[in-house]
């Protein structure tokens, strides 16, 4: 048996599910002061009477990361960074202790300027007074080369509790977003440990000896010892159990838009043939840009509970929300107060919302039923406008080759999947007013948590090799090697794969979900004077976000 | 978070698959560091900064521009559609203001292609500005254009199609054609007799430096547009003054080519050539963005920058200061040598003969060229061409903005055309913008 487990804003949802099914499903409310209560309380309920050894695992996706960073009540972390030429590096400041220091790498790793020990030093003697425990350390280029990263680790070492350095985020070139994502991994760094140690602790008391999955916000999973060093790849994992719930139920070979219909927003993500299509280069969190893979989604203020105005004429809906809806006991229409008011909901005090879209229909000139009807089209219209703005925005992505460019795949989904909701009814509307086919996730009330629970194992490599130079790396994955001249492009996808292999393993996967893919695979003849002096290659693998197979018969039993 | 002061549009295509031949500079490799350097500086990020799809231009694009022979489908590769489609995006951005200013950072080049097209010159088969540039007159009623070509190659091409067009001021900027390809570009080629003086030639002698090059901008550049007032400003933004560049001889930094932006302040630069593809253009390139979207560039340089050793010799120094002088003083005396130009034409048209060389595709042709002295506009245009190919044809080209006697001259040139002497007749109707094409069988 397995167990997924989401913390959302309001409720907490737990599966437990085994071959046959859903075995068990609970919410659990959310104590947003104390997640730790909240999450063991979930594991908890959803355990009772089960006997331990028969769970495998237990997937986690909580708000804890992300709230984390967006009240900014992280602990303080010291920052260097070492830029070299270019933007001015104090333009990316991410936190007070932020310390640019000398030393440069270019874009083919070669080392310009070194870096200044004497100054490394005084920056270290400067961080400790501030009383700073956790140093991120991130240098230009160091995707391509971490030589001068590492060196700034070597001079303070002992000094500092942890070290988060920027060329084991991501083998993507970004140094903006390397910045922020080496900050957010060491300010979460605490946090994140001292809660999955105490759930840890926790299970261990209770005989659950079970591994411990966290989803990260692309989607995949990694066990807990893997996320200490990159707790940052958790924030946001919320949308992605969502998505990956849908994923369990989307069809073969076709692109899917789906719409989790949450009290406040409404996120949408896209799926191609059952697989989330990732962003290419990272979330976007408190203003922050990063390389912290994740899912492409798009959030608007468009939920359930958001506020409804009638401004000359005109209905709004959102961004804002104040609270619950009227129907359960809130002060201000919403979305779900018009579904009451059709007489769509089952529960809830739907005198409340009447009376709360009298002024609306005043407003309008209209009668009740026909204002509540006005705003539910208004919200469906509305999140369809923006999924297909985000279509277009995919489908206009530019692309550097001529093939890419006249082959290359265009998104045109015709199916829409929703879940939130109440999702029944959002579905038929949105079937009624598009040309799409719409239905709503099976099991749409907890398709989060079975998300969390099916999801797989999921990472990515980067390798880099210059033959003209004689060096294969893979600075991520702390790997480098000499190479000949003969070294070919077929000798790098074989070790891409070796150590994306590698990799997963080590972070939680099981060898039958590994199914890996190439993102990039390009050479280049360098030439120089007219003489072919050597080969460019860059290779980039991940294994492919989607569900562990060992449980599609459950799949099959949960859309039946 | 870093924002840009101008809205800048960016069309990136490198054409990672696409090269002339494998050791050609113009090859796969390019803009391969220079996509490294943009994508670890976060260009692409920085707010106010959009990067656009390049949309492919059409064949109708290319024939509103050139007489492609036989026709535009045996003169472009994919490559041409996208790059000069590259252009045309940004063209269109700006024009639709959801930008202020847009660079399109394509390949393969194109300055170096003129009107008439037998095949690829100087790493270009069709020009991707001027192809830009007419779609914008055609589809927005663009009317004067100033295109400034900054590459250190004189743009033979760009001057080819312009030479007789009043309303588009051509200035090249470029290593003296005694000591470059192609070989052409000196004060005296000033455009033809109904458009004497929108065409202007900057020779700059070998190791011009920033001062140089900054100097030329201020005091004679800038001057000139001032007076032309121009609604559109294109950059034909070449990248081999640069001094690291293998096949020229200059001494322009990365920096001096962002301040050189900065102070043109185009609305639309297009990346021309330069071939010092790990030394030069992820920097240079780097620092054009940045100026273009007025963000502090002054970080901005090379790892191997020491303005001592590219610091210009006072000769240079001088023979610039002449050249500028010289060339101020044609675009002065413009009415007058126009004048002159016009009188000394025998009777009603001028005429010239000239020989070009294709060196990319090892093609040679034979032009006579023949316009109609007009007041009232850029004149009919009639080009009689031949190549070491075997083709043999009638170029006639209606300016945009034709007189009624003009459109007249042009049509019955080509109606004229006959079998006897060319295989292919073509017309370029810019006031209808119509393409004609008349197949001739020679018996």
């Amino acid at each position: 048996m397995i167990i997924g487990l989401d913390v959302g804003g309001t409720h907490t949802d737990v599966v437990l599910l085994d071959k046959h099914g859903l075995v068990n499903e609970i919410k659990v409310h959310t104590d947003a002061t104390n997640l730790f209560k909240t999450v063991l309380d979930g594991l908890e309920k959803i355990t009772l009477g089960v006997n331990p050894k028969d769970i495998r695992r237990i997937v986690l996706s909580t708000t804890l990361t992300t709230n984390s960073i967006i009240q900014g009540k992280s602990p303080e972390v010291g920052m260097i960074v070492s830029s070299g030429p270019g933007i001015d590096p104090m333009l990316f400041r991410t936190n007070r202790h932020y310390y640019p220091v000398a030393g440069s790498i270019d874009h083919r790793g070669r080392r310009i300027e070194a870096i200044d020990h004497h100054e490394i030093k005084a920056v270290g003697d400067i961080l400790k007074k501030e009383g700073v425990r956790h140093v991120g350390i991130v240098g230009k280029f160091s995707a391509r080369n971490p030589s001068h990263e590492l060196e700034i680790r070597r001079i303070l070492r002992g000094q500092f509790e942890e070290f988060f350095l920027g060329h084991r985020v991501s083998g993507n070139l970004n140094f903006q977003r390397r910045v922020a994502t080496t900050f957010f991994n060491a300010a979460v760094y605490p946090i994140h440990k001292k809660f999955f140690l105490a759930v840890r602790r926790s299970l261990d008391q209770q005989g659950m000896n079970i591994p411990i999955q966290i989803l990260k916000a692309d989607g995949g999973t990694m066990n807990f010892r893997s996320s200490i060093g990159f707790p940052g790849q958790t924030i946001f994992s919320g949308p992605a159990a969502s998505i990956m719930g849908a994923t369990a139920f989307a069809p073969k070979g076709e692109d899917v838009l789906v719409f989790d219909i949450g009290g406040t927003t409404t996120d949408m993500a896209i799926l191609i043939d059952q697989a989330p299509l990732l962003d290419p280069l990272g979330i976007e969190l408190g203003g922050y840009k990063t390389l912290i893979r994740s899912l492409k989604s798009k959030s608007i203020g468009v939920g359930g509970d958001s506020v409804i105005r009638v401004i000359n004429g005109k209905i709004t809906v959102g961004p804002d929300r104040e609270g619950f809806a009227m129907v359960y006991g809130g002060s201000t229409p919403t979305p779900t107060d018009a579904l009451a008011v059709m007489g769509k909901l089952e529960d809830g005090d739907t005198e409340k919302a009447f009376s709360g879209f009298q002024a609306i229909a005043s407003a309008l000139g209209v009668s009740v039923e026909k204002a509540a009807e006005m705003v539910f089209d208004h919200a469906c219209r509305q999140i369809l406008t923006e999924a297909e703005a985000m279509v277009v925005e995919i489908n206009s992505k530019p692309v550097y080759t001529v093939h890419e460019l006249q082959e290359g795949y265009q998104v045109k989904p015709k199916k829409i999947m929703v879940l939130g909701g109440p999702a029944p009814y959002f579905a038929d509307y949105l079937e009624k007013i598009s040309a799409y086919q719409v239905k709503p996730v099976p099991r749409w009330k907890v398709a989060n948590a079975i998300g969390a629970a099916l999801a797989r194992t999921t990472c990515e490599v980067t390798l880099f090799a210059d033959t003209e130079r004689g060096i294969l790396t893979s600075p991520e994955e702390k790997f480098k090697k000499n190479i000949n001249a003969d070294f070919s492009r077929e000798k790098a996808i074989k070790i891409a794969y070796d150590l994306l292999r590698n990799k997963a393993m080590e972070t939680g996967a099981d060898e039958e979900d590994l199914e890996l893919e190439l993102l990039e695979d390009q050479q280049f003849n360098m030439v120089r004077g007219f003489h072919t002096t050597g080969k460019n290659i860059r290779i980039k693998a991940q294994v492919k976000p989607g569900l562990i197979h060992r449980y599609h018969s459950v799949v099959e039993k949960l859309s039946e | 978070m870093l924002q840009a002061k101008r809205k800048t549009g960016l069309v990136f295509f490198p054409a990672f698959d696409w090269a002339i031949d494998p050791t050609h500079p113009e090859r796969e490799e390019r803009l391969l560091y220079t996509q490294d350097q943009v994508l670890e500086e976060g260009i692409f990020d920085i707010e106010g900064i959009t990067e656009f799809k390049p949309d492919l231009v059409t064949i109708n694009d290319v024939n509103r521009v050139h007489f492609c022979v036989p026709d535009g489908w045996h003169v472009m590769t994919e490559s041409h559609f996208i790059s000069a489609g590259g252009a045309k995006t940004i063209g269109m951005a700006v024009l639709e203001k959801k930008v202020e200013c847009g660079f399109a950072l394509v390949r393969p080049p194109g300055h170096h292609a003129m009107r008439v097209v037998h095949g690829a010159r100087g790493f270009c088969n069709v020009n991707i500005e001027a192809i830009m540039v007419e779609f914008l007159r055609a589809a927005y009623g663009v009317g004067k254009v100033a295109i400034v070509d900054t590459d250190c190659h004189h743009g033979d091409g760009t001057q080819d199609i312009y030479w007789h067009d009043p309303n588009t001021l051509f200035i090249s900027l470029h290593q003296d054609g005694r000591t470059l390809y192609p070989g052409s570009g000196f004060t005296n080629e000033i455009g033809g007799p109904n458009a004497a003086g929108t065409t202007l030639n900057i020779p700059l002698p070998p190791y011009t430096s920033d001062e140089g090059f900054l100097y030329t901008i201020e005091n004679v550049v800038l001057p000139i547009l001032d007076d032309f007032k121009p609604d559109l400003i294109i950059n034909s933004a070449g990248q081999d003054n640069h001094y690291s560049d293998p096949i020229t001889n200059m001494n322009f930094s990365a920096k001096g080519y962002a301040q050189l932006t900065e102070m043109l302040k185009a609305d639309i630069a297009v990346l021309e050539g330069g071939y010092s593809i790990e030394g030069a253009l992820p920097y240079v390139n780097t620092g054009i963005i940045l100026a273009m979207a007025g963000i502090d560039y002054s970080n901005i340089r090379e790892p191997d920058f020491d303005p001592e050793k590219i610091r210009q010799s006072s000769q240079v120094t001088e023979a610039i200061k002449e050249v500028g002088k010289a060339v101020l003083e044609n675009w002065r005396n413009r009415e007058q040598l126009k004048d002159r130009m016009q009188k000394a034409a025998s009777g009603r048209f001028s005429e010239r003969m000239r020989r070009i060389y294709y060196d990319t595709a090892g093609i040679t042709e034979f032009q006579k060229e023949k316009i109609r002295i007009c007041r009232d506009c850029g004149g009919a245009l009639k080009i009689d061409t031949s190549a070491d190919t075997g083709s043999k044809v009638l170029a006639v080209h209606i300016p945009i903005d034709a007189c009624s006697a003009c459109i007249e001259q042009g049509r019955q040139w080509y109606e004229e055309a006959g079998s006897d002497r060319f295989q292919k007749a073509y017309l370029q109707n810019r006031p209808k913008d119509k393409y004609y094409v008349k197949e001739l069988f020679q018996r």
